[in-house]
């Protein structure tokens, strides 16, 4: 009876074994997946600046036919838009976006100025496109944040920090906005009735 | 309620609460399928039935699992498309209305799921509602009524509520709740309009079901025994989905719409609209209400605090976002 009993202290260590390995593989991909979504997050951003630049064009050629004595204010959106496609590395293509985000800003300001402009179907349907584009742009930042910001909690929260420090996982940046945007953001909320 | 409450505990929430409906419903339907056919094969074959055979009882289980099981694979892999069909919803295209498709893509974009496709219902009432099983197996339903009177911000808003409902997994059990508890609404009417029936046509053959004995009496007993259970549980639909589908829902989608879009107006100008308007939305019913934006069933909009209804009242939902400016 006895010797039948020896095996229990070994089948009882193996066990805890195999429960330990199974909860430490259960973080590491909970980690994975977390760091997959925050790439993937990142690659929607591309997706959407790569949308607003191929928007671009069109609209320019639309505006162009409506207000051509606005050259330099086109102008300045190609140039925008022809330095953010060409843009490398993060710090300088968000430095671009931002340039051709002011640029277009400026743009559908000047545009007010042309009532035929503003009554244009297509121009009509651009211009949704664009505001659209604008809003899937910061949204996808937006939710790129979020996901980084989930990710980076758990590198820091014991346990999956062990885990995480062990097999390296990178932390990840956050998205800034620029200065110019930041100030806005600031402002008191407008509440409009 | 612990203080980190993420949006994955709600989604955990909403499948377990799934499958438990899920389960009982399946329990239900087995049960009451096979106290039925018992009953009317007892009725109909007083014969067959002079003594107890439970391989018999075992054969008629099985099949009502069969049967209930179905039910509720259909309702959770087919249970959308029915209702989009039912609230006479159609599918339409970026074509079609640029601008809501747009207002859909971007919305799901700040949620992180996959666009869902849009549907509109042509109806002049002003309502909403999202469905499926999943993120991947969802759709957004919008009546014209409210597409045609919102402007793009306020859209966005009711957009990002539906949206929310969708990234939480609310969409799942509501719709289970929708479907199931419909059928069991459904199968209880047509088996008491049976019974009452059945009742007239029995009395002509009165002279034979005294020949019949025991077999007879208790299929008698056993469908009346049913048929009380099916007659109180009928009128109780509303109440059943209200009490599983918390209020604190509609507010939790309410802020998720002002967390995801990051613009309280938005959702608030909606509510403004809808809380004046009072046309009911007739595609809806007692069974369908609880998926809505707002109570399609008018006369309970107003008494949101009564115990029949699924929605918030509008007004406090309004309260509640005005309390986000400050």
């Amino acid at each position: 009876m006895l010797a039948a009993m020896t095996w229990l202290p070994w089948v009882i260590g193996i066990g805890a074994i195999v429960l330990v390995v199974l909860y430490v593989i259960s973080i590491y991909n909970g980690l994975v997946h977390r760091q997959t979504e925050a790439e993937n997050a990142w690659s929607q951003i591309d997706v959407q600046l790569k949308r607003r630049h191929d928007l671009i064009p069109n609209l320019v050629e639309t505006v162009k036919g409506y207000a051509a004595h606005e050259k330099e204010t086109l102008e300045r959106v190609i140039q925008a838009r022809n330095a953010a496609v060409n843009a490398r590395g993060v710090a300088q293509l968000a430095e671009a976006e931002n340039a051709l985000t002011a640029a277009l800003r400026q743009l559908m300001v000047v545009v007010e100025a042309y009532p035929d402009l503003k009554a244009n179907e297509n121009f009509r349907a651009l211009q949704e496109e664009l505001t659209s584009t604008e809003n899937r742009i910061s949204f996808a930042r937006q939710h790129y944040n979020d996901v980084v910001a989930q990710y980076n909690i758990a590198l820091r929260r014991f346990p999956s920090n062990i885990i995480a420090s062990m097999f390296r996982f990178p932390a990840y940046d956050f998205f800034q906005l620029d200065a110019q945007e930041l100030a806005q953001v600031r402002q008191a909320p407008k509440v409009q009735f | 309620m612990s203080a980190l409450v993420t949006f994955r505990d709600l989604i955990a929430a909403n499948r377990r609460k799934s499958a438990w409906l899920v389960a009982g419903f399946c329990l239900f339907t087995t049960v009451a399928l096979t106290g039925l056919s018992l009953g009317i094969l007892a009725l109909a074959a007083p014969d067959a039935f002079a003594y107890w055979d439970w391989r018999q009882t075992l054969v008629l289980a099985l099949g009502a699992a069969a049967i209930s099981g179905l039910i509720a694979w259909l309702a959770l892999y087919r249970g959308d498309k029915f209702l989009l069909f039912v609230s006479g919803a159609q599918p339409i295209r970026k074509e079609d209305d640029p601008q809501l498709y747009n207002v859909v893509e971007e919305v799901a974009i700040a949620a992180g799921i996959p666009p869902p496709p849009v549907y509109l219902i042509d109806d002049t009432a002003m309502n909403a509602f999202a469905t499926g099983r999943d993120p991947q197996h969802a759709a957004v339903a919008i009546t014209r009524g409210l597409r045609e009177k919102l402007t793009r911000d306020e859209l966005q808003g009711v957009i990002a509520h539906e949206i929310a409902h969708i990234r939480n997994y609310d969409i799942r059990l509501m719709m289970l709740l929708a479907v199931l508890i419909g059928t069991i609404a459904v199968l209880a009417d047509v088996f008491l309009h049976m019974l009452r029936f059945a009742g007239h046509g029995r009395s002509h053959s009165r002279r034979e079901q005294r020949k019949s004995g025991a077999g007879g009496n208790a299929g008698v007993v056993i469908v009346i025994l049913v048929a009380i259970i099916l007659a109180l549980l009928a009128p109780l639909v509303a109440q059943i989905i209200q009490l599983a589908v918390s209020r604190q829902r509609e507010y939790l989608a309410d802020a998720t719409a002002v967390e995801l879009t990051r613009n309280p107006h938005g959702i608030l100008g909606a509510l403004r609209k809808l809380a004046g308007d009072t046309e009911e939305l007739e595609v809806a019913n007692r069974g369908t209400a609880h998926m809505y934006f707002v109570n399609p069933i008018r006369k309970y909009a107003a008494r949101g605090n009564s115990i029949f209804a699924s929605h918030p009242p509008i007004e406090e939902r309004i309260r509640r976002l005005e309390q986000l400016l400050v």
